[in-house]
Formats: C-alpha cells, structure tokens, sequence
C-alpha cells in the first residue's frame, strides 16, 4: 500500500501533527511520500519522497491552489490512499481532492480496525463507527495524536520540486489573526477548574470560579461556554484555546469532546464532575464524581474552605 | 439574492445510544432529534444577511432525512427562513456524506443560488465532508468553518478559524459555500409569534426517490460502543459525603490540598 501524507505548514513553521501521519503511515507498513507547500529550505525529517511547492510563490493557505499541488503530487505517486491530519487544513482540503478523485473520504480516523476498516468517533465519542471505502483510493483525515512517533523523527527526504502554475483563485487569503492575548495565561497555571455547558447558564460560572479561588487556581471553559459568551475566550481550553498541564484538573460539566480532551489530558490529575455516568470526560478522568455540578461544587467549596 | 441553508436533524447528544438489530447505525426507537448544533448558525447568518439586505434574500431551508425533520425544517423557518423542502428518504442515515453532497447539488443545481450555508459537520457523524462536496460538485468557491461573516455586494468577507484561537481572514465571491463553525454569531430561538407565522409557510415535500442518487463511496460496517480504557474511579451518592470523599483522594493522591 502507498500513502501520500499531505503535511502542513503554518506561519514559519512545519505542524508538528504532520509526523502523526508519518506514525499513521507507518502503523500500516505503508510505503510513503508527502507533499508539502513551505518555504525552500522548509525540510520535515523524515525519509522517502517529498514533493514540495514553495509557499512564497503559491501562499501558505489557498485551498485551490493547494488541491492543484496535491493532485499533482497524487499524479506522480498514484497513492492508494492520501492521508491528512483532522485540522482546518485538512478537513478544508479533503473533500475537495475526494471530490475531484472520485475518491471515498474517511473523517477522523482514530484507529484501523483488524479487518481494515476505519474507525472513527461518532456521537461525541459515545460510539465508533468502522468504514470502509469503496472506491480504489481513499482520502483520510487522521485526528490528532491517535497515531504519535515513538521515536524522534529521523531521516532524510528524496526532495521533489513541484511548480504548479497558479491560476486564478476565488478565494483570496487576506492573511492570519493572531489569537487574543489578553486575559489568563492558562499554561501556567497549577490548577485549573473548568466550567462546560453542564453548568446550565451564565450566572452559574461564578460557583465554578469560586472553586477555582479557593483551590488557589483559575478559571477555565469548554467552547460551548466560550461560546455562549458566559465566559471571555482568553479562558478557553482545547485545541481552539489553550493547551494546559496543570497538577489537577478540575471539568465540570464538561461532556468531554475530542477538542477539549486534546487540550487537558497533559494534565497530573483530573477530576470530572458530571451527571451523566457515560460521559467521555469519564475515559480520561481520575474520578469521575457523579453528580450535578450546581449541588455538588458549592459542596466541595464548602468542603475545602473549611 | 437566493439563499440556501442546508441542515440536518441529529439525536440529542445527551443520550444513551444504542447500535441497531442491523449493528451498523443508532437505534433510533427511542432517541429525542434536534437541529445539528452548527446548522442553526447557518440558519442564524442567513436569518441576520437577509436582515442587513432588508427583506431582499430569499432563503430557502432543505432537509434530508425521515418524516421527523419536519419538525427541524419548522425550527429553521420560525428562525426566520422563507420556505422548506424535505427531501423524504428514511434510509438517509445510510448514505455517505458524497450521496448526501450528490442529492444537494441535484436540488440546487438549477436554482441559482447566491449562497449556500452549512453547519461544519454534524454532531452525530461529524465528517465535515458535505458542505465542501456540495461547492466541488456545484463548481462554487467555499470557506470553511466560519466563525466571521459579513457580505457587500457579493463579495464575503470571512474568518475562519484555525488552531490555537489563530484565524484566517478571507474573501470570496457569490455565488459561494460557507460552512459555520460554533460561535459564529447567536442562534436566536423561534419567537412564538414566528412558530406560529412558521406553520403557515410552505414546505415542500419531494420523495428521494425523484433523485437519481448516485452509488455511496464508503459503507458503515459496524457501529458499536469503543471499549472502556477503564477511566479511572468512579463515585457516587450524597453530594455532602462526595465533597468529603473527594477531598481525601486529593489530599493522597495529589500535592494540591493538605
């Protein structure tokens, strides 16, 4: 079986989720190759092909003009399978090159089932789906971290040039916003104790963040809260805000979506508090206490202060 | 200015799910169905675009699925959308996102619309695959996973979002795609004035099987409950004895409390 994994480059510097398709690639006893848009220069360690289009000439984001590059990537390697990560990158390019293959597309691959088939999360991650493409070749996307290096990268790529023509594109790439950086500096932190939608509304985030005070630590949020504006962004953890490794975290709440979890599970401790016994918070946590968070947390503040 | 907004009914996320006798999709017997959280931001920004055009846009709300998206298509119009249309296929759940993608571009192929809006994904299956099928088969330019909207004359203005709070400022033409992330404005809740204007506006029904629908790319093989890692402790009871329990266990399994 031959993978093109399909790297990814940002402001200045190679994702390092593109390893985790080298991992996954390598997971399957794949032969492999990437392509890659960077800067010249711009060299992944790792060994096999390497088909690169230069960023400087073609922008580092341009959905189709990106597509061109990777089918013409997939026109000298004829992969049986192109491998993405599950990032805006990757979900945003997919469907496009599926599209134009005529290939199957299998989102957020979390694992390879015995058989073959893909597993992938489904329902919030209550259950998994096994798929399976019917169709000569196979578009992935692979979810962060499901597949890691056990080792340091190492190797050497066979460099390929790729000069795709630019055409003209209908969407314009006006350039990147940074993320605010105001508010809380949730990375440091020791302690974090974080509100989600279990908290039910706005003036309920105060029971949280009393928590938070009295544990010495601070307060943090899942997207949906963030979201409903209940609390500032600056707070938010997950893949869309911060990433955070305390000595003990706090979820209360929180359902626990893939997003959230790949932000907290550096954490030494974590405690989960939630009605539902099912919640995939409970996968990851230390203790899972079963309970409404707006009785039991007022009980643990209490508790604490005493 | 004709707009589309593309939404699906998914089960309660809050739900005990369990496989179905075929052991490859949900057993729906006794599952609650609600609007795919995303797909009401897309209902939303079609909602506040015909706002700002004052009253100019059409919007036109399509649904695939059983008899019980009806009820999804009702919320989107007491939203604020014009006009529904079902397209009645109780084997929905059964079709890939390149089937659901084919039959969306067969109902919209003809129709001219300045604007297609889709949630990012569904909540249930979660592929991110359909909106962006849906501008590949249409030949439209797409931006996905939105979290800034504004429009000026045909010319979108967006932002979308990217890893670690980090976005992508863009801008693209009509007729276009856009698919909405979570955030990217306040879904309103229907009024009752406007459920009650909904039940008079007109949804029109059309069996899949005036389609032709093409042949899936990839088959569910199996659907089933991922084996517990084990997590860790599990506690339950009155919340005055788990405060106390809770607070031992941090006292000897962790540094923070003395």
């Amino acid at each position: 079986m031959k993978v093109l994994l399909v790297g990814e480059y940002r402001e200045g510097k190679l994702r390092e989720e593109s390893y985790d398709l080298v991992a996954f690639a390598d997971a399957l006893g794949a032969q492999r190759s990437m392509v890659l848009v960077a800067p010249a220069g711009t060299v992944p360690t790792v060994d096999g092909t390497l088909y690169i289009a230069d960023a400087a000439q073609c922008g580092e984001y341009n959905p189709e003009h990106h597509k061109r590059i990777i089918l013409a990537a997939v026109e000298r390697e004829d992969p049986d399978c192109i491998a993405f990560v599950h990032s805006s990158y990757g979900w945003d390019l997919a469907p496009r090159l599926a599209v134009a293959l005529g290939a199957a597309q299998v989102s957020e691959v979390v694992a390879v089932a015995g058989d073959g088939a893909y597993e992938v999360n489904c329902c919030n991650a209550k259950l998994r789906r096994a798929v399976t493409p019917k169709t000569p070749r196979t578009i992935l996307t692979i979810q962060a971290g499901a597949f890691s290096l056990e080792r340091e990268p190492a190797g050497m790529p066979a460099i390929v040039p790729l000069d795709v023509p630019l055409e003209p594109d209908r969407i314009q790439f006006d350039g990147y916003e940074a993320a605010e950086k105001k508010g809380v500096d949730l990375g440091r932190a020791e302690i974090v104790v974080s509100a989600g939608r279990g908290v039910g509304k706005k003036e309920n985030v105060g029971v949280i963040a009393e928590l938070a005070k009295v544990l010495g630590g601070e307060l943090g949020a899942s997207r949906p809260v963030v979201d409903a504006k209940w609390v500032d962004h600056s707070h938010q953890v997950g893949t869309t805000g911060q990433v955070v490794s305390p000595k003990l975290y706090v979820a209360c709440g929180i359902s626990g979506a893939i997003q959230h979890v790949a932000g907290m599970k550096k954490a030494d401790f974590v405690v989960a508090i939630n009605k539902d016994r099912d919640a995939p918070i409970g996968e990851v946590a230390d203790v899972l206490v079963v309970a409404d968070v707006m009785q039991f947390v007022p009980a643990l503040t209490a508790r604490v202060m005493r | 200015m004709k707009i589309l907004v593309c939404i699906k009914q998914v089960p309660d996320m809050e739900s005990r799910f369990r496989v179905s006798s075929s052991g490859n999709w949900l057993e729906e017997s006794d599952l609650a169905f609600r609007l795919n959280e995303y797909d009401e931001y897309a209902v939303e920004q079609a909602v506040q675009l015909k706002e700002q055009l004052g009253d100019i846009p059409e919007i036109t709300v399509l649904s695939i699925g059983p008899d019980r998206v009806g009820e999804s298509i009702r919320k989107a119009l007491a939203m604020g959308c014009d006009r529904g249309v079902h397209i009645r296929d109780p084997e929905s759940s059964r079709k890939d996102p390149w089937q659901i993608a084919s039959l969306i571009a067969s109902f919209a192929g003809d129709k001219e619309f300045d604007l297609i809006l889709t949630g990012m994904q569904s909540q249930d299956r979660g592929s991110a695959q359909v909106g962006i099928m849906v501008s590949e088969i249409l030949g439209y330019p797409c931006a996905s996973t939105l979290v800034g909207f504004s429009y000026d004359n045909g010319i979108i203005s967006a932002r979308r979002e990217l890893e670690g709070g980090t976005k992508a400022v863009v801008r693209l033409r009509t007729p276009a795609v856009v698919t909405c992330q979570l955030g990217l404005n306040v879904p309103r809740y229907p009024t009752l004035p406007n459920i009650m204007k909904a039940k008079k506006k007109e949804i029109l029904s059309v069996p899949v099987a005036d389609f032709s629908v093409v042949d899936g790319h990839a088959t569910t093989l199996r659907l089933y409950q991922p084996a517990k890692k084990g997590g860790g402790l599990v506690i339950e009871g009155e919340v005055n004895d788990l405060a106390d329990r809770l607070v031992g266990i941090l006292k000897q399994k962790t540094m923070v409390l003395r």
